[in-house]
């Protein structure tokens, strides 16, 4: 090693361990070592003896294992997701700046600005431990928003939980928003919005996924790679501690001493100060551009960062593993490989930048050590105490991991399922036809755990912090602002339907598509890229592992079609009980662009006699709608999907918003019409005279029908009075069916549909945020 | 003195050289969340703000200072337990307290700070719900005499954001009966109590009232569209005229 201005552990730290160096290995080719405890498969441990020439030390063996974890190597999707990178044109590749394969995509906004943005899924440690799982979530995806050398500004939360009434239900609910609370709110990043479903398909197996979105100048833009021999590699941020090793506790055979703690929990915990201190931190460092490449520390810690840093660079790296300063002084080196404590960055600098970058370390008093530095031997060599414990090509352990073409096949059961529709079921008797009965039927859904309000839990996240956000839930998209000058901003939406992609996942995946899309282009934003989080079960299922194939097939086609690329995601596989596998739940988040924020178009009516449109058509489609769900009925075909029509209805309300034809929109998705006009009335609180005659004739379907199907490309817009023809004839122009529904009524404090019995809308919303206080308290 | 990374600058605001030349310091603590905020809502008042980081050990020459929300040192400890020992909040506590009557806001955590520094009476402790709590809350103005709401009508109302877990203001009763009889409760929450404070007290001022303190957020109600949907959306910027008025006034 070369002088590095190193912050040693205490020496006699490395006493305590005996130590399996690479010499070692070579020496005794059959000390047995636990790689099956490790996760690892027959195959895999063969192939890292073959890449190695020799067997792994304990400390090759911990990085290897956790970087060819499923979750890391995404082994069983690989092949699968190459699409979202093949199904590309030109087209949509003129504002990638950085496509998938980096922590984060970055897409071109224009005026020099930039934005990056990702979800992941937190989902097993939110099981296991609500608050700190939910917490290190949002830390994990803000740091990968750092990474990219952007400041973060919103962060979102889609979230699935088990049936609502469930005794465990209010565990991970209470844990998990608050956790998301605690740390989000910490960080001064705004929640701008999510999804809450509950679904007893996520008992045992909820769904935690974070979205976090960051803006930069395009000069800004971070990279995680090494390069540039002889620069040197630091360590920052929290200390190592024994959190989030999980399997690497079979590795504590390595020590002599036996004292040290044993259970040590598998789930991080979370240190938001330390998160906050960390984000302005780094910003500080690429202000003054003190730092070449840097790489947050997530899932698999120091060997992630060190081997992907090291693979994507020059190609070398020297790293003295006791540098790492530590929480616990009896970690192993595996164990400090694979720890995943929270709040640590790893980052490249030059030798000229030592005393700057120390600098900013020392002005918020976050701790650093120098590992080692940036070499052209094209070899990750990890010592401990001087001796090589590691000495591998890094490329084997970050991109060479195994891939695997698992058998899939469409279930024996799905034709069952499909032919199963909700008309004509047993649970469909009684279908509601008398107004009294609709009206019922009506505030019934909008009570409904599903369809309810949110607000117990939106309330509980900071919107407003940073003054830049100009819309949050509950309307369609969160929208923030980015340029103050001129109002440049961004809308975000995330989308899944795990009932619809149950029933086909390959149009399953592209509803959650469209449903994203027509969100952010209802606020009137222009959408310009997707991340995805696709949660499902085992890949080593063949009936799941079709059901990935096909979300992927069908998200990639359709992205494809509405002309966005995406930038980034993950994959998390494994969501299942026993053999009981979630729904498949492709959760898709869109990023769309408005050029002045001012201009969003909010869900909600406000001005007294503006006529409502209804755009789009209308035909019987129930099955897996949420009023099946509210009968206990799954099965049939989702509603049809049409990107065209989506394309042309998103063009539609994007030059409504921007040349100021509308003063409100709500897409129609889950729930129907029904759903999407009591959220627009009770949004502000004013409400409607309606009549569905026009729709029902036209379209050919009951009044039932109208409200209560969840046919796809449509959406309701309130247009004043004067915008009127000029709004009538762009749909007409466009060949965009329209129908004028009725008007906004800011008197009487109520929504009237012709055939239902008038709602009040104080009863509207005492059954519409009645729901989870009731439930959570 | 740092400079704060904001995310696009403002538009400079046309104002008159005379309030441009009123410097209002806005303090950073490791955990300060809303600074940049603060610094928005001073510049659209017209003043200009100038960022303190809680080491400078001065004030420079600063007419006034916003102590902004957030959660310094993680407040791990208690709200404000820590940054009271800052270097510079012994500045300002110097300043508050000198005959000039350095102007000083506390808002949210900054309430809290004050409290620990005991630039002002009480404390506070977990909401009653024991939840976070992010809303647009009525607040009445019941003293409008203090340098951070003399362009407030007395018995105003106005909508701010309120964001807090630790917002219960408690003090024991004779304090509380003194705040009142020296028309020291400045801000009234209005409609609902959202955390069980004392008295339905949402801010308060000491006797001299150049020290205001309050739970909610002014700040996140000074630009029509990212602030309170009800009301105008800008009904915190008189928390910034007030006190720009209050130091051009006695400059001139």
């Amino acid at each position: 090693m070369t002088e590095t201005p190193a912050v040693a552990a205490p020496a006699e730290t490395a006493k305590k361990f005996n130590i399996d160096t690479v010499e070692n290995a070579a020496r005794t080719p059959d000390t047995e070592l636990p790689w099956a405890e490790l996760g690892l498969k027959q195959n895999e441990f063969d192939e890292v003896v073959k890449v190695l020439g020799r067997r792994p030390t304990g400390a090759e063996l911990a990085m290897y294992s956790v970087m060819w974890s499923e979750h890391c190597s995404y082994k069983s999707s690989k092949n699968h997701l190459r699409q979202f990178g093949e199904k590309v044109t030109e087209e949509m590749k003129k504002d990638m700046l950085v496509g998938i394969g980096e922590n984060a995509g970055v897409t071109n906004l224009g005026d020099g600005w930039a934005v990056t943005f990702k979800i992941e899924s937190h989902n097993s440690p939110s099981f296991v431990e609500p608050y700190q799982g939910a917490a290190t979530g949002i830390g994990g995806i803000v740091r990968d928003i750092i990474s990219m050398g952007a400041r973060p500004v919103a962060v979102m939360d889609p979230l699935r939980f088990g049936a609502i009434d469930h005794p465990d239900t209010a565990r991970v609910m209470h844990g998990a928003v608050a956790g998301i609370g605690g740390y989000g709110n910490s960080l001064g990043l705004p929640n701008i919005g999510g999804e809450m479903v509950f679904d007893s398909v996520y008992q045992g197996n909820p769904l935690v996924n974070a979205l976090a979105v960051g803006v930069m100048r395009h000069e800004d833009i971070r990279l995680a790679n090494a390069s540039g021999k002889g620069n040197k590699v630091v360590l920052f941020g929290a200390r190592t501690g024994g959190d989030g090793i999980g399997g690497a506790s079979v590795l504590a055979s390595e020590s002599f001493d036996d004292t040290k703690p044993s259970k040590r929990p598998a789930v991080q915990v979370g240190d938001p100060f330390a998160e906050k201190v960390l984000i302005e931190c780094c910003l500080e460092l690429f202000k003054g551009s003190l730092v070449e490449g840097i790489q947050d520390l997530g899932a698999a810690g120091i060997s992630c960062a060190t081997s992907e840093l090291a693979s994507n660079g020059d190609g070398g790296m020297e790293v003295e593993l006791t540098s790492v300063l530590l929480r616990d002084p009896t970690l192993t080196p595996g164990e400090i490989l694979m720890s995943e404590s929270q709040e640590r960055m790893m980052a490249v600098v030059t030798p000229e930048n030592i005393a700057a970058f120390e600098a900013v370390m020392d002005k918020w008093a976050v701790e650093y050590s120098w590992l080692g530095e940036v070499t052209d031997t094209g070899r990750l060599i990890i010592t401990w105490d001087g001796e090589v414990i590691v000495d591998v090509d890094p490329r084997t352990v970050a991109h060479d991991g195994p891939v695997y073409d698992r058998p899939y096949a469409r279930p024996e059961w799905q034709d069952a399922v499909q032919a199963d529709a909700f008309t004509g079921s047993v649970q469909d008797t009684g279908r509601p036809a008398a107004p009294a009965e609709l009206a019922a039927a009506v505030t019934e859904l909008v009570a409904s755990p599903n369809m309810c309000s949110k607000s117990w839990i939106t309330d509980q996240y900071d919107r407003y912090v940073g003054g830049n956000t100009a819309m949050a839930f509950p309307d369609d998209a969160g929208v923030v602002r980015v340029d103050e000058e001129t109002g440049l901003g961004v809308a975000l939406a995330t989308d899944a339907n795990g009932r619809y992609t149950y029933l086909d996942p390959y149009h399953g995946a592209q509803l959650a598509l469209a449903e994203a899309y027509r969100n952010v282009a209802t606020s009137g934003a222009v959408p310009m890229a997707v991340s995805d989080c696709l949660n499902f079960g085992s890949p080593e299922d063949p009936d799941v592992m079709w059901q990935l194939a096909e979300a992927i097939r069908g998200l990639s086609d359709a992205c494809m079609v509405l002309g966005i690329p995406v930038t980034g995601g993950n994959v998390s596989l494994y969501n299942q009980t026993g053999s009981v596998p979630i729904h498949p739940s492709p959760v898709v988040a869109v990023l769309g662009k408005l050029d002045d924020v001012a201009r969003r178009t909010p869900s909600g009516w406000r001005e007294d006699g503006q006529a409502i449109y209804l755009l789009g058509t209308t035909a019987a489609e129930l099955d897996g709608s949420e009023w099946s769900n509210l009968r206990g009925h799954l099965g049939g075909l989702p509603p049809k999907v049409d990107l065209a029509a989506e394309r042309e209805l998103g063009e539609i309300l994007i030059n409504a918003s921007r040349d100021g034809m509308v003063d409100s929109a709500h897409d129609l998705s889950e729930g129907g019409l029904a759903a999407a006009l009591v959220e627009s009335a009770l949004r502000y609180g004013v409400g409607a005279r309606i009549s569905l005659q026009d729709v029902m004739d036209r379209d050919g379907v009951d009044l039932f029908t109208a409200l209560f199907s969840e046919s796809q490309a449509r959406a309701i817009v309130a247009v004043p009075r004067s915008e009127e023809i000029r709004f009538k004839d762009m749909c007409t122009a466009r060949g965009f069916e329209h129908v004028r529904i009725g008007v906004v009524d800011a008197e009487s404090g109520k929504l009237e549909i012709n055939g239902v019995d008038t709602l009040a809308l104080d009863a509207l919303r005492e059954a519409h945020e009645g729901t989870l206080p009731k439930y959570f308290g | 003195m740092t400079e704060l990374p904001l995310i696009g600058e403002a538009v400079a605001v046309a104002a008159h050289p005379q309030l441009a030349g009123a410097r209002i310091g806005v303090v950073t603590f490791p955990g300060t969340l809303d600074d940049r905020d603060a610094a928005r809502a001073v510049r659209l008042a017209g003043a200009t703000p100038v960022a303190l980081w809680h080491a400078d050990t001065s004030l420079g020459d600063v007419d006034a200072v916003v102590i902004p929300g957030g959660f310094s040192y993680g407040d791990y400890l208690r709200a404000g337990a820590i940054s009271r020992f800052a270097p510079l909040m012994a500045k300002v506590i110097d300043a508050a307290n000198s005959d000039a009557k350095l102007p000083v806001l506390g808002i949210c955590n900054g309430f809290q700070i004050l409290t620990e520094s005991h630039l002002l009476p009480g404390s506070m402790i977990k909401n009653d719900h024991l939840k976070f709590l992010c809303r647009d809350q009525v607040l009445r103005v019941e003293n409008n005499t203090t340098d951070w709401t003399r362009d407030y009508a007395l018995g105003q109302e106005i909508t701010v954001p309120l964001k807090n877990q630790d917002g219960q203001y408690i003090a024991d009763e004779k304090t509380l009966d003194a705040l009142e009889a020296e028309g020291r409760v400045v801000f009234r929450y209005v409609g609902w109590n959202p955390n069980g404070s004392r008295r339905d007290i949402a801010g308060i001022s000491n006797a001299a009232g150049n020290v205001v303190g309050l739970m909610p957020h002014p700040e996140h109600a000074v630009e029509a569209g990212f602030g309170p949907e009800e009301g105008s959306g800008t009904e915190g910027l008189g928390f910034f005229t007030s006190v720009l008025n209050k130091i051009v006034g006695d400059n001139k």
